[in-house]
């Protein structure tokens, strides 16, 4: 059973033999580890209780809020009066008044054992993107599911997420336990629907417990009422589940953060390991430059470290004088990520307004900002039935398998390899909202002579004012350094399309051969805007854009 | 190299120290003029303990901002000039020159006091410095409304908090953009619990105000609460006489607003040991918790933090 606070040495005990108890219970608690998790559930599945459940007997509740909680399950509780530990997990106003609770909230509390950090996500409409807000940070996931449905479809679509954000530990908890006569039967058989399912997903380590939230029952403390179960109840799982542990490897990243010259005779590099470990010595290579250099010293408040690893926050120095800046990731030369400027990746929509294709975002990625378009969405998946369709929107909650190509070179690995170098967001230029999550699947180089796809290089503008769009477009593009063409019916007309009649007759084969034309530039790596008018059937391949846009929104950034 | 097979695993405070100093840091690669918010207690001594780290061997590179009511306990005031000078950053003091002329006090002004002094004052310091980012102890176990704040909380050009429009923080990845005028506040201490405070404060020897260990100070009993008679400005109720009693306190204040708990715990294990085992939580020294539950988030709304 678990040791919980209140195990600790009373006031009342003598003087030096307290002080001599405290020192070693405090010694102790200082090594307690920290545990991430997640519960996910749908509405009235149990979360909250089970959350409030797990703060009261882990005692992290003091008497003035427990008579808060008295007075406030007496006036709204649903529990008929007893204590509805649901209240001491509901935030803002607004939300209790409605009910629900409508963000990721996050809660705490410790064991002799542990520290907790609980993102608790509600489950309604919202669902996917406070999921997956609570997800990215989470080392466990307990999802909850209530005995008397079992698994339902908001259970395959949690699974999905929790699979899909790489958390490598699940708890299925099997909730209101006490409604199904805390049957085996019936425990059994929910678990065994889960497992199939899980399978299939192909998820990692899952452990079933039955429990009660509302009775307690095998939530801090095994239950009498299901002598049946011999696993652990669902408080002693996550107090010994393992953390992930330091890596024995090298692989070291370290994503600069900041570049600290307090004098002329210091350069440190400031930033959190995001992968392996470091030793003074060690060579190391600069990227995206592949410089390469020595570790010259870990520096930190407390001292020269000699090494360090995975999530600590340090200061390297190194041998030589070379170029790193904010941004640069800092490797070991054997095992460094990957450079491209195309990223395939899974993006997770999280704004009312959907991904606009032309428009360009920020892309941050662990310490690296760019300037990113999404170019393809090859599949969009629904998370209720989890099937992959083609799809051309995504929307808010939306999940989509896309391209993007970024305006530089990006460091980073498969997001399953590293979420903290493989998880990155994209944000509106001009709200500045943050409207997606993107998971890393692979990471390439883009080609500009890749002729496998010229769409990629080929606008077509649209629209009375196209001449001066595309000029507008033109001057943007050979800003960022790219060879534009402007394909207009004019420079056709000196050659190309000099023996076709302006007539409507022969448009089509007028737009017939500007698409060979196009295509023919493309392929030699030329940014082409074709002027010519063309129906929206007519304009493909590449992108469809309405002049007009282009000339108003001059200050925003838009790119093929 | 002779290297152990694993390094020793983290503990909370480790993961914990180390998550605030990144925060910290990303802040000051990505914001134009960071500050940081210190109001001399025991969450602002730990802040300032990791921003000392953060930045070493240069010192933070922001200044330390108090927004100052008059009404400190003397011992704060005394602990805040030597922390700045310890710390070689810049103390920016700033008081409401409005309240200071109308002589707005806890006694006779009630949560105007609050509103002025702090809410007021903070607006007006932020804008007349211009500051664009600011570093707030707050921590999200300290009441319920807190659980949802993000670590980056966005406030409008008028230092509104919208609770609705606020950002997604995923992994460790946090969205500094905004608008002119628009301002962000931090809070590097998100995931701490009071306990973690006291644990590390011990562990790290960090300097507090001694009013958080207990000693015999003169106290009145007011409206429930125990308060210290700190200075002669303190008006004494007819029948009321101060008296001696063991005191020490959770949280610090104005020293009219904040009540003292009785204890004899005079060093930090002592005090770590009666948190443990403690049955009230810490807000309840708080005056300006007590109008009704949910309160909080509208004074958080109004731009007090
Ligand atoms: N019988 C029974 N009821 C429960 C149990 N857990 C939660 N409930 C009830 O189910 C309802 C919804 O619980 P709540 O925690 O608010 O669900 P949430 O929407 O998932 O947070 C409340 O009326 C709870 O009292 C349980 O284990 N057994």
């Amino acid at each position: 059973m678990a040791t919980v606070l209140r195990d600790v040495p009373t006031p009342s005990a003598r003087a030096d033999e307290a002080r001599e108890q405290l020192d070693a219970y405090l010694a102790l608690n200082q090594r307690k580890s920290l545990l991430r998790f997640l519960t996910c559930g749908s509405v009235d599945d149990g979360k909250s209780t089970l959350i409030g459940r797990l703060l009261y007997d882990s005692k992290m509740l003091f008497e003035d809020q427990l008579a808060a909680l008295e007075a406030e399950s007496k006036k709204i509780g649903t529990t008929g009066g007893g204590l509805d530990f649901a209240l001491l997990v509901d935030g803002l106003g607004a939300e209790r008044e409605q009910g629900i609770t409508i963000d990721v909230a996050y809660r705490f509390f410790a064991t002799d054992k542990r520290k907790f950090i609980v993102a608790d996500t509600p489950g309604h409409e919202q669902y996917t993107r406070n999921m997956v807000t609570g997800a990215s940070t989470a080392d466990l996931a307990v999802i909850l599911i209530d005995a008397t449905k079992g698994v339902i479809t908001q259970t395959r679509r949690h699974s999905f997420l929790v699979n899909l954000l790489g958390i490598p530990r699940v708890v299925l908890a099997v909730n209101k336990m006490d409604l199904v006569d805390f049957s085996r039967e019936r425990f059994e058989q929910v678990e065994a629907d889960y497992r199939k399912f899980a399978t299939e997903l192909g998820m990692g380590q899952v452990t079933a417990i039955p429990l009660s939230a509302l009775e307690g029952d095998n939530v801090t403390s095994r239950s009498n009422a299901m002598s049946w179960y011999d696993g652990p109840s669902l408080l002693d799982e996550l107090e010994t589940v393992p953390t992930r542990e330091q890596s024995a490897q090298r692989s070291f990243a370290l994503p600069v953060q900041w570049v600290n010259r307090p004098n002329r005779d210091f350069r440190g590099y400031a930033g959190t390991i995001a992968a392996g470990r470091i030793a003074a010595g060690d060579p190391v290579v600069i990227l995206p430059s592949g410089r390469r250099t020595e570790v010259q010293r870990i520096v930190t408040f407390d001292g020269y470290q000699t090494e360090a690893g995975r999530g600590q926050s340090i200061t390297l120095t190194l041998a030589d004088e070379v170029d790193c800046s904010r941004g640069n990731i800092i490797a070991s030369p054997d095992a460094a990520p990957q450079i491209g400027n195309r990223l395939s990746a899974t993006l997770v929509w999280m704004s009312d307004e959907p991904l606009a294709d032309h428009r360009s975002y920020w892309l941050k990625l662990a310490t690296q900002t760019g300037s990113a378009t999404v170019s393809r969405i090859d599949a969009v998946i629904d998370v209720n039935t989890l099937a992959e369709d083609e799809g051309s929107r995504l929307e808010l909650n939306g999940i989509g398998r896309c391209v993007l190509d970024v305006d530089r070179d990006l460091v980073g690995t498969p997001y399953a390899e590293n979420p903290t170098l493989g998880g990155f967001i994209l944000i509106d230029k001009v709200s500045n909202a943050t409207v997606a999550a993107g998971l890393i699947g692979e990471i390439h180089r883009s080609d500009p002579q890749d002729a496998s796809d010229p769409a990629q290089h080929i606008a077509w503008i649209r629209g009375p004012a196209a001449a001066a769009g595309a000029e507008a477009l033109r001057q943007r593009l050979g800003a960022l350094g790219r060879p534009v063409f402007v394909l207009s019916e004019d420079i056709l007309d000196q050659g190309l399309t000099s023996d076709l009649a302006d007539d409507p007759e022969h448009a089509a084969e007028r737009v017939r051969r500007a698409r060979e034309a196009a295509l023919l530039l493309a392929r030699a790596g030329v940014e082409v805007l074709v002027t010519v008018q063309a129906s929206a059937e007519e304009a493909v391949p590449g992108r469809l854009i309405d002049a007009t846009e282009l000339i108003q929104e001059s200050d925003g950034e838009w790119m093929i | 190299m002779n290297a152990p097979a694993t390094l020793p695993t983290l503990t909370h405070l480790d993961q914990l120290e180390a998550e605030s100093i990144r925060i910290m840091r990303e802040v000051v690669a990505e914001t134009e003029k960071p500050v940081m918010l210190y109001s001399i207690g025991k969450d602002s001594a730990v802040m300032l303990h990791l921003a000392r780290k953060a930045f070493y061997p240069a010192p933070p590179p922001f200044p330390l901002l108090h927004v100052d009511t008059t009404w400190k306990f003397k011992a704060m005031y005394e602990l805040r000039d030597k922390v700045a000078r310890d710390s070689g950053m810049e103390l920016i003091v700033y008081r409401n020159p409005e309240a200071m002329e109308r002589g707005i006090n806890p006694f006779d002004h009630g949560s105007l006091h609050t509103d002025l002094w702090k809410t007021e004052g903070l607006k007006q310091a932020l804008e007349k410095y211009r500051f664009d980012a600011a570093f707030g102890g707050a921590r999200r176990d300290e009441e319920k409304s807190r659980a949802k704040e993000r670590i980056f909380s966005f406030r409008s050009a008028s230092h509104r908090w919208d609770p609705k429009n606020q950002r997604p923080e995923l992994w460790s990845l946090y969205n500094a953009r905004k608008a002119p005028g628009e301002s962000i506040r931090v809070f590097p201490l998100s995931n701490w619990t009071e306990l973690d405070i006291w644990q590390y404060i011990y562990a790290e020897d960090i300097p507090i105000v001694p009013l958080y260990l207990a000693a015999p100070r003169p106290t009145v009993e007011r409206n429930g609460m125990l308060l210290m008679v700190d200075d002669e400005r303190f008006p004494l109720l007819p029948g009321e006489t101060p008296v001696q009693r063991s005191i020490r306190f959770r949280t610090l204040g104005c020293y009219p607003l904040t009540g003292a708990v009785e204890s004899e715990a005079a060093t930090l294990p002592e005090v770590i040991q009666e948190m443990l085992v403690a049955t009230t939580s810490e807000r309840q020294g708080r005056a300006i918790d007590h109008d009704g539950s949910g309160s909080m988030e509208r004074k958080k709304q109004e731009g007090y933090f």
